[in-house]
């Protein structure tokens, strides 16, 4: 493991220096105790890969997704043009990030406000590492693992992304299967357009339940997401399975860090 | 054949029914003009290419292999049978029997074999179509929103199809036995030729004309039918897949009114006590709440949906027995449209408010705050409506202009502003997890 530690814009630009890449974590990558863990195994990755990588540290800012989707777009528009002035003032070229609700509104929604940026998703990111040599992964621990994927809506169908996740599936040589519901079809973990903060309308079913019953029908050994929302709400979905002890929810990152030693 | 009574018939319902139709889509055009204006004709030949695919091509009725399959039947049968109808104009119009006949020859046989074909396929899918809707039941088609007119108006188009084909065949059978019959016998009809066998020369041109006239009367009717149907479809899924969003489906647009002011606020020359220029139009409404604060793309979704229901098959929310249905959101707006233009026309071409409006009086606000912005609904409609658009532009009206989200939404959205985060974690420790390397 790298001894390494990730800097922030602040101290690379008294140091003169220019990243290749500039981390975004996001608020749930910052705060949530679960995404942390996402978090830190692909600041991980990236230092073992040799990355030339920075955060942003105390200056970043909510992306303003959940407030754009609520119906706040003054809200939005306030956070979009304040993030642009920072990532603007660094000269920021190209961002990296694992949460797909930042990457969508990074990549789509900033340009029109004057922040254009090389925009990447951790799982396309960690595809080209990978794919280029400059990460390797040793001793398969994760061989044969069964595992399922839940498409993030801001990943997949917003985007078009549905082979990055799937070929680090395939790179990590898991059992991969896929659900019913899968790719352009996914069905959403029921946290996106500000619903993670909420309690949802009345129903006969929560929707994480619904996706975690379908991911649960391919009998996995683990569900692998790609994003922090989604990562939470089929968490909640197999405990409310009680199947926590069996089937574990992780992030691509996490699965990349534990399929074997990792060298650049 | 010669020129009389009935050709002077025929020209008149002719023209009466284009006019009537004329009207009828003048007011449709009309109702979607009620929505502001918006740009979309960037990128034309990928615009063009994407018509032809989704709606010539059907590309997307297809993902749904059964439904896709019976629909291009009807399709195909509808656009190619109705080269006939060329023949059908210029016979009636001028007195003529099958005025195509001699001069194509066998040609002409083939066509009319093919078409008789076509008829047949046309039938099956009707039929099987309407076996999925009444006997089959398809969940799709019994949601709320399809209660009383929506459900007669789908069993009514297939019923209505059925007759025009069997118009079509019975027309040619009765010419089977004809001695005076230009062409034929077909290779449908002949079988049914059984059913006037035994009729005069006489009775079987009398019955030939009576389907001819049923066919041709019939199809005027139902032209005529389509302003007030969900039929409609098949003329507005061309223009609507013309100017169908082309982004990113996660790319919602960014409001222009809101970056203004938000440049404004932030422009650290602007004076903020600064009064309006004089002139200067009331500043627009932020979001919708009627149909007049959407845009006419977003209305003429409206009036492009069929009402098949695929976005709410889709929809997580509706799947889990939540009130938001995709289809409703799009029916509601048409409904609204209607209404309003009808208004309008009361009221000698201005509208007078009618202290209703979209939002509350046709799409509740549990409906509008149980989407998740999926996209589901987006990818699922075969001829790319967007029931997304409209529901955020509803939701920004709620937000924007009546500061009506639940607790839990402007307490997220508090801590966005304060911290800069959508809970309350202070901004200083956003890189404490780095310190856990």
């Amino acid at each position: 493991m790298s001894q390494q530690s990730i800097p922030s814009m602040a101290d690379l630009m008294a140091q003169g220096k220019q990243p290749d890449v500039l981390f975004w974590v996001g608020c749930a990558g910052s705060f949530d105790d679960r995404a942390k863990k996402i978090t830190k195994a692909f600041a991980r990755i990236l230092l073992q890969a040799g990355v030339n990588v920075a955060i942003l540290g105390k200056e970043e800012s909510c992306t303003g997704d959940p407030a754009k989707r609520a119906g706040n777009e003054f809200l939005f528009q306030m956070q979009a043009m304040t993030n642009i002035e920072v990532l603007n003032g660094y000269e920021i070229k190209k961002i990296v990030t694992t949460c797909p609700h930042c990457f969508n509104t990074l990549k789509n929604e900033y340009p029109a406000l004057g922040g254009n940026y090389e925009v990447m998703h951790h799982t396309q990111y960690l595809k080209d590492l990978l794919e280029s040599g400059k990460l390797k992964i040793e001793g398969g621990k994760l061989k044969g693992k069964r595992i399922t994927f839940h498409d993030p809506c801001y990943l997949g169908r917003a985007n078009g992304e549905y082979e990055a996740p799937r070929k680090l599936i395939e790179t990590i040589e898991a059992e991969f299967v896929e659900m019913r519901r899968c790719k352009s079809k996914g069905l959403c973990c029921g946290a996106g357009g500000a619903q993670m903060f909420k309690e949802p309308e009345k129903g006969n079913k929560d929707i994480n339940i619904e996706r975690t019953e379908e991911a649960l029908e391919t009998e996995p050994e683990i569900i692998a997401s790609a994003c922090p929302f989604c990562n939470t709400m089929m968490s909640d979905g197999v405990k409310n399975k009680e199947k926590e002890g069996s089937i574990k929810v992780l992030d691509l990152a996490e699965l990349v860090e534990m399929a074997g030693d990792l060298s650049s | 054949m010669s020129f009389g009574i009935a050709n002077i018939i025929f020209l008149a319902a002719l023209v009466v029914a284009i006019a009537i139709f004329a009207k009828n889509v003048g007011k449709i055009r009309r109702n979607i003009m009620l929505g502001k204006d918006v740009n979309r004709t960037n990128n034309k030949s990928e615009r063009w290419k994407n018509m032809g695919l989704v709606a010539f091509g059907q590309s997307k009725m297809v993902k749904r292999p059964i439904a896709g399959f019976f629909h291009i039947l009807i399709y195909v049968g509808f656009v190619l049978i109705n080269i006939e109808v060329l023949e059908i104009l210029i016979d009636g119009i001028f007195g003529t029997h099958r005025i195509l006949a001699s001069p194509l020859g066998a040609v002409y046989t083939s066509a009319i074999n093919f078409f008789e074909v076509l008829a047949v396929l046309v039938i099956v899918a009707c039929v099987v179509f309407l076996w999925r809707r009444n006997v089959q039941r398809l969940p799709r088609f019994h949601k709320d929103e399809m209660k009383g007119w929506p459900t007669k108006d789908g069993n009514y188009i297939l019923v209505i199809e059925i007759v025009l084909m069997f118009a079509l065949l019975l027309m040619n059978a009765s010419e089977a036995n004809m001695e005076a019959a230009v062409a034929g016998p077909y290779i449908v009809s002949q079988y049914l030729a059984s059913f006037f066998s035994g009729m005069s020369q006489e009775g079987l041109h009398t019955a030939e004309r009576i389907f001819w006239w049923t066919h041709i009367i019939g199809i005027l009717a139902f032209l005529n039918y389509l302003p007030f149907s969900k039929h409609f479809h098949i003329i507005l899924a061309f223009p609507n897949t013309w100017y169908a969003n082309l982004n990113p489906k996660g790319k919602f647009a960014n409001n222009e009114t809101v970056t203004k002011e938000v440049k404004m606020m932030m422009d650290p020359n602007a004076d903020p006590y600064a009064a309006p220029a004089e002139g200067q139009a009331e500043p627009e409404r932020f979001g919708a709440k009627d149909v007049m604060d959407l845009d006419w793309i977003n209305i003429m979704n409206a009036y492009a949906c069929t009402e098949c229901g695929r976005c709410t098959a889709e929809c997580p929310a509706n799947q889990t027995g939540k009130k938001l249905s995709p289809r409703k959101i799009m029916m509601d707006v048409r409904d609204r449209a209607e209404i309003v233009g009808a208004n309008i026309d009361a009221n000698k071409g201005s509208f007078q408010d009618d202290g209703k409006s979209l939002l509350d009086d046709h799409i509740s606000r549990e409906e509008l705050w149980a989407c998740t912005t999926c996209n589901a609904c987006v990818e699922a409609c075969p001829v790319q409506i967007d029931p997304l658009d409209i529901i955020m532009k509803m939701r920004q009206y709620m937000v924007m202009e009546e500061s009506s989200a639940a607790q839990e939404l402007n307490l997220m959205m508090t801590n966005v502003e304060n911290n800069g985060a959508p809970w309350q974690f202070p901004q200083d420790d956003r890189a404490n997890w780095a310190s856990e390397l």
